[in-house]
């Protein structure tokens, strides 16, 4: 888990919705068995596209991604966060995500922050007038900060705690591990088992 | 105010309710495949722990698996190296392991219902989205990335928070040659893909409850594709019948309260849910897709759609993006597109079921001229009942190619099996994202009797047209 507090860094806007993971990491590149050196396969099959956003140079160095609505819909695959993180992105803004990738995106401390259409669309607007333009999220505080403007934004209180203080789960779940057994010894009996 | 089941299923399985409003869940049954477990093996080594229950964890390999000669060595390094790793992995922590070759071996979600793994009310985890395909038996299933992954194989226990409840009645009953897949479609085109987002979908009515197993496991895959995390269905007498026939079921007295207990698994009739849909089975008829997400799917009677026939921006965006990617023109009769390949299989339609389908079809028939139509089963077993029932017989006289081996094939497009750029297909898995089936790869995804019938006649077609 990457601790996260505060984050400034470009942005690059991504004036797309429903890109799903096989997008951002196509799975010809899930067969490596690593979790880092993914930067190169993200969006791998739009890198070559001069239109692409990633492929422009003013928006190379961008640290904080803006994307349309359901950002990471359809795999599982965790391999889409870690060429996210290995690329240099820290946090990801959208109006709506994938489940499954928002909660590994979570686990990984890449924070993915949920805004209204309406703002992601004003953040797009201001990145591509300006692809300097310092965005902040600051998960102390709960808000982006760009061009003047602040956009609070909610995350699960928990979730929140652990990527604060870059805390790792299944410590926090063993510390339970008493409870675990007990619920374990009144499981049915008649449930199956694999070997 | 009664409970949903999927909240029944929930709350049988909270070892400990957080401070935050989480709950620490436990997990009956987690499932492995090669990809997606190397990380989380390699770190739970490196923590000093170890897998606390491998009798509840099983692997099998089936992502990078060759399909056409099971002896062959998977010739892509990088998967070799990962179905070793896996080998390595369930072998040093005592993990059962479905090799490749094992008559127990297939996709992950085809295998585990075979071997009487997944029962009502049990929570199944797997490193894998497509897991909802075995809510059709009641059972609270959905994927989950490498890092959760580590977590359950360390504690078998989840974090979770809880979701809300989607209940989708689909009355009437479906008209003949109307399938489960034709259903999911037509479902996911109305309610879209992320219609389902945040939520465990519940499936009830007449035409579910007339559906068999196999039907309801390819409507509960494609749950993930309307955005859920996971998709039920109350198990009844169908659900039982199929559980009997499985090995390590409890006998006797045992079993009858296995049977008492499954029986009370369904939600109460005050049980309020989040969110209501309503279908009509009656009305609806063969679906497929034209675009890039499941959702763009039309009836197969139908025309490729037009951008300025979507409300809102976005949505006119993607249509754009997706007739440009998929070559297609709007107003393009559905059954003037021809394909080069039709691939029959997956986790969706890779079953006895299914193969059993298309056979009907293509009884007597052939493969159109040009036309590759591929034929992975979903498993070993699969496989061996095929050939018993002489399906293996019909698909070789019409010219398909029926392969060996089990597994995901061209449905994940890991193994040899991939199409070429700008190569179309008309295939029964669930995804037609940019791509999916190699890059740069169209995608019509379609029903097995849809898939047969495309292959006889070398663009979308149903039995009916032939
Ligand atoms: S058949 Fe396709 S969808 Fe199913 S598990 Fe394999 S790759 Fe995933």
């Amino acid at each position: 888990m990457k601790k996260f507090t505060v984050h400034q860094g470009a942005a690059a806007p991504l004036r797309r919705t429903d890109v799903d993971t096989d997008q951002i990491i196509p799975v010809r590149f899930c067969a490596s068995t690593t979790r880092d050196g993914h930067a190169d396969a993200l969006f791998a099959d739009w890198r070559d596209d001069p239109e692409f956003v990633l492929s422009k140079p003013e928006h190379r160095a961008a640290t904080v991604l803006i994307a349309g609505s359901d950002f990471g819909t359809g795999s599982s695959r965790e391999y889409a966060v870690w060429a996210l993180q290995d690329y240099g992105f820290r946090a990801v803004i959208a109006p709506r995500y994938g489940d499954i990738f928002r909660a590994n995106s979570l686990m990984n401390g890449l924070v993915t922050v949920v805004l209204p259409v309406t703002d992601v669309e004003w953040l797009w607007e201001l990145t591509e007038a300006d692809p300097a333009a310092a965005v902040t999220v600051d998960l102390e505080l709960l808000e982006v900060r760009a061009g003047g403007r602040t956009f609070p934004f909610t995350l699960d209180p928990e979730i929140r705690h652990r990527i604060l203080h870059g805390i790792d789960p299944i410590g926090a779940t063993l510390l339970h591990e008493e409870d675990i057994a007990r619920y374990e010894a009144a499981r049915r009996p008649a449930l199956p088992v694999t070997g | 105010m009664g409970s949903t089941l999927a909240q029944k299923i929930w709350a049988s399985h909270v070892v400990r309710k957080g401070d935050a409003g989480d709950d620490l869940l436990y997990i009956d049954l987690q499932l492995l495949h090669e990809v997606n477990t190397p990380q989380a093996f390699d770190r739970l080594r490196a923590a000093g722990r170890t897998v606390r229950r491998p009798d509840l964890t099983l692997g099998t390999e089936d992502h990078n698996t060759p399909t056409i000669d099971i002896r062959r060595r998977i010739e892509d390094p990088e998967g070799r190296r990962q179905a070793e790793l896996m080998r390595a992995n369930c072998a040093e922590f005592g993990i059962p392991l479905h090799r490749l070759g094992d008559p127990g071996q297939g996709i992950v979600h085809v295998i585990a219902p075979e071997l009487g793994l997944t029962r009502p009310g049990m929570t199944i985890v797997c490193c894998d989205s497509h897991t909802t395909t075995l809510g059709a038996f009641g059972a609270l299933a959905f994927g989950i990335g490498a890092s959760q992954v580590e977590h359950v194989l360390a504690t078998q226990t989840l974090p979770m928070r809880p979701m809300k409840d989607l209940s989708v009645t689909v009355d009437g009953r479906l008209p003949a040659g109307v399938t489960a897949k034709d259903l999911v479609l037509a479902l996911i085109a109305e309610i879209g893909t992320a219609g389902g987002q945040g939520h465990i979908v519940e499936y009830r009515g007449e035409a579910i409850a007339a559906l068999s197993m196999e039907a309801r496991m390819t409507l509960c895959n494609m749950s993930v594709e309307a955005g859920s995390r996971a998709g039920l269905i109350a198990p009844d007498q169908i659900t039982f019948d199929y559980l009997a026939d499985r090995p390590g079921m409890p006998a006797g007295d045992a079993w009858e309260e296995e049977l008492a207990h499954w029986r009370t698994l369904r939600s109460d009739d005050d049980a309020v849910f989040d969110k209501e849909v309503v279908l009509d089975a009656s009305a609806l008829s063969p679906y497929v897709s034209w675009g890039t997400n499941p959702g763009q799917s039309v009836p197969l009677d139908g025309r490729v759609p037009a951008p300025g026939d979507f409300a809102g921006e976005a949505s006119r965006a993607a249509a754009e993006r997706a007739l440009a990617y998929m070559d297609l023109r709007p107003g393009t009769a559905m059954r003037d597109i021809a394909v080069d390949t039709v691939f029959l299989g997956s986790c969706t339609n890779g079953r006895i079921e299914d193969l059993r389908a298309a056979a009907g079809v293509l009884r007597g028939r052939k493969v159109a001229d040009g036309i590759h139509m591929l034929i992975v089963p979903g498993s070993a077993r699969v496989r061996r009942q095929a050939e018993e029932e002489g399906l293996d017989r019909i698909f070789a006289q019409a010219g398909a190619d029926f392969r060996a081996g089990a597994g995901c094939s061209m449905c994940a497009a890991l193994n040899e099996d991939r199409l070429a750029p700008g190569q179309r297909a008309a295939s029964t898995n669930n995804r037609n994202f940019e791509g999916r089936q190699g890059k740069g790869s169209r995608t019509h995804i379609v029903s097995p009797q849809v898939a047969a019938a495309t292959a006889v006649a070398g663009r979308l077609a149903a039995p009916g047209d032939l």
